[in-house]
């Protein structure tokens, strides 16, 4: 009485039986290798569990969780105002990137609009997190492909825009500058001329980074071909931001999105949004790359073009939002980053779910890892481009 | 001759105890030198860093302090590790580092042995670290090590091989194995009839003075060869497990096999010792020459690490493949052409 499906796994046994054979013969055995959580490779606390055949890549799984922190969970229990101190520390290097969307939502619940003056330097200081947290990227890829001394020119270079930000915020890493209805204060004096020169500097670094990294032979050699991701398997994993440009899909929140009340103003500038048919890791580091140029670029338009009143539109001391909910998403440093936020019309938001653009940009990588090389594993998880903090929340 | 004689009127084990003595000094210093130049200053200034500033005037004491420190750690066993070949391992890679500077005369006098197979036997005894490396990897029973030490064997046994056929080129023109005769085959030589400058086998043999210090390059395992190491994908590779005096000792070995294979090179390829318009087998060369060594080694070495710390890392199929259908042909093709100048004039 045999089932058709019971041959089937019949069949299988007997393959493994056969597989098993043959090891035993020629004495081959996998091994697993645990990339982490303690790793310099994965800038944090990430751990793939990979199955190696020689340094070949059999399967790998991504563990992810070691820095959940349960900002989601934590928001529910704090005022609006409080909340974008939490969510600073989300994508740590591109920290303003993140209270925008979130202001953005609780602006849109209670229907309050920004001064014109206040949503150009909110465009302006998350184009220049955006700057802040790229460039590190620039540096770190050389690194993953063991170049060395690239990493250390980035942080030198991004110091001039954390200073700007510094400047303009009070703090460098976690400005906590934005607020429901406009921004905390005006911009200092003297600060439009030195950001300008900053932003040369900038530019000056991307020429930097063209000649010694994206130039030289090995690096292409190392990333060409590498990591290919094709635009549909990349749409259907939710890859966004530069990973899914970098496969030729010409998709831009900031331009393509729909910014509800007061959002921001990309659609008032003129520049253009990159993207590379290859969809490999050099594609990736390429789009980034012009991005920081586009970056740049925005910024002077927009100190060029700031408009002068007030900073700040009426908004209650004390704030309650009205029932509703509301999603908003920006284009971030490392992606789509959307919030869902749901009021109940208390001082707390009732729910707040995040969608941060590099868990699903890490969800590819079972897909993407499985057949290439341990040295590729961390050239493609380079690429990829993940923030710990933004993975696991 | 003055020096040698002083030396041989001593008992063997009087110059046994002479030579080591120096033997230790040349290769300990030439490395904290190169520490200490090419690490801690020509580096950092690159990476636009000040370097070390506070260890003694322009950070100059650094080198001791960063000794003290390796001295003072705990010496430490992983718990599975093969404990005798986990401990002698450093000491194979260093004693590879020293049989090699055994052959490298810095003087007329100024030699430890001078042997008709010479070149010959400094290429026999370099590969012995490959033992080393190996033992390392297996030893510290961790599988970033193991992979080091594998990728490490993989790539010395490949590069093994452009090396030696580039000093093949050196040894068809000088005629000799000789390192000492070489130099003075470069001092006395020339180039079309033009000898003041001697010839420097630079100049004739560039093609394999270049696959010797590419080769040279994959041996040390520097960037852009440094698969076993590779600090972003193995931690460090086969020295992951070790700390302390042990992590010291490969450390200190990496960078003098670097000065020693420089002064290997700049034997072959730059004229050893010799300067122009001073005897080569003069008294004072004996003086002078270490010196003119030095020189030569830190501008090799400057260039060995100018390269590490710019250029990208290789994957491990893209370097053999460098080797085997690159580097090797050429290195042939170079061989045959000389021997064919060699026999025409």
């Amino acid at each position: 009485m045999t089932t058709v499906t019971n041959r089937e796994q019949l069949k299988y046994i007997s393959a493994q039986a056969a597989d098993a054979r043959v090891n035993l013969e020629i004495e081959t055995e996998g091994m697993t290798l645990n990339i982490g959580p303690q790793h310099p490779a994965t800038h944090g606390t990430l751990r793939i569990v990979a199955k190696l055949d020689g340094e070949q890549v059999i399967a790998a799984d991504p563990v992810m969780g070691y820095m959940h922190r349960g900002y989601e969970k934590l928001s529910e229990v704090r005022t609006y105002p409080q909340v974008t101190t939490l969510i600073n520390r989300i994508d740590w290097l591109g920290s303003f990137a993140n209270e925008v969307p979130f202001i953005l939502a609780a602006e849109q619940l209670m229907e309050v609009e920004a001064p014109p003056r206040a949503q150009w330097i909110r465009t302006l200081l998350f184009e220049m997190s955006r700057i802040a947290n790229v460039v590190l990227f620039l540096g770190d890829m050389a690194v993953q492909v063991g170049a060395v001394t690239p990493v250390f020119f980035a942080f030198r270079d991004r110091e001039h825009v954390l200073n700007q930000i510094e400047a303009a915020t009070g703090g460098r890493f976690h400005p906590n500058f934005d607020r429901i209805g406009g921004l905390k204060d005006d911009l200092p004096r003297g600060w439009i001329v030195e950001t300008k020169q900053a932003m040369k500097k900038m530019r000056a670094f991307c020429d930097e980074i063209e000649d010694l990294v994206m130039g030289n032979e090995i690096f292409q050699a190392r990333t060409r071909g590498i990591g290919v991701v094709p635009a549909d398997i990349g749409l259907s994993y939710g890859l966004s931001g530069a990973n899914i440009r970098g496969s030729g899909v010409d998709w831009d929140v900031r331009r393509d999105g729909t910014t509800g009340l007061g959002g921001l103003v990309h659609k008032e500038l003129d520049w253009r949004v990159w993207t590379h048919p290859d969809g490999d890791s050099f594609s990736r580091f390429w789009v980034r790359l012009q991005e920081v140029r586009e970056s740049t670029k925005m910024i002077d338009q927009l100190l060029d073009g700031i408009p002068s009143g007030s900073i700040m539109a009426k908004v209650p001391r004390i704030i309650k939002v009205p029932a509703g909910e509301a999603f908003v998403e920006t284009e971030n440093p490392l992606g789509v980053m959307g919030y869902y936020v749901v009021s109940k019309g208390g001082l707390a938001p009732f729910r707040v779910k995040i969608r941060s653009a590099s868990f699903n940009n890490m969800s590819i990588t079972p897909w993407l890892l499985t057949g290439v090389y341990v040295p590729d594993i961390i050239t493609i998880l380079g690429s990829l481009y993940f923030i710990l903090g933004d993975i696991d929340r | 001759m003055n020096a040698t004689l002083l030396l041989a009127e001593l008992a063997y084990w009087q110059q046994t105890g002479i030579r080591v003595g120096i033997g230790l000094a040349s290769v300990l210093l030439v490395a904290g030198a190169l520490v200490y130049m090419h690490l801690f200053k020509a580096v950092s200034f690159m990476q636009s860093r000040l370097g070390p500033m506070e260890a003694g005037p322009y950070g100059s004491l650094q080198l001791l302090a960063e000794v003290g420190k390796h001295i003072q750690k705990e010496d430490i066993f992983p718990r599975n590790a093969d404990r005798f070949v986990f401990a002698a391992a450093p000491f194979v890679v260093l004693a590879s580092t020293f049989l090699l500077v055994v052959v490298v005369p810095a003087g007329p006098d100024a030699l430890f042995i001078n042997s008709e197979l010479g070149i010959y036997l400094g290429l026999a005894v370099s590969s012995v670290s490959v033992l080393g490396i190996l033992m390392a990897g297996w030893g510290s029973s961790n599988k970033y090590s193991l992979l080091g030490g594998l990728r490490a064997t993989g790539q010395l046994i490949a590069y093994e091989l452009p090396l030696i056929l580039a000093v093949v080129g050196v040894v068809i023109q000088a005629g000799t194995m000789n390192m000492a005769d070489i130099v003075y085959a470069q001092a006395n030589g020339e180039i079309f009839g033009f000898g003041a400058l001697g010839n420097p086998y630079i100049l004739t043999q560039g093609v394999a003075f270049v696959i010797f210090l590419i080769a040279m390059q994959a041996e040390l395992a520097q960037a852009p060869f440094d698969m076993p190491v590779a600090e972003s994908e193995l931690v460090t590779g086969y020295m992951t497990e070790y700390s302390g005096m042990r992590f010291l000792m490969f450390f200190i070995g990496e960078f003098a096999t670097a000065g020693v294979f420089a002064a290997v090179a700049s034997v072959l390829f730059l004229g050893g010792w010799y300067v122009p318009g001073i005897a080569p087998d003069a008294d004072i060369m004996n003086v002078l020459g270490p010196l003119v060594m030095l020189v030569k080694i830190v501008v090799l070495t400057f260039l060995i690490f100018w390269t590490r710390f710019t250029m990208p890392r290789f994957r491990e199929d893209q370097l053999q493949r460098l080797a085997w259908k690159f580097l090797i042909p050429l290195a042939l093709a170079n061989i045959v052409v000389t021997g064919v100048l060699k026999v025409t004039f």
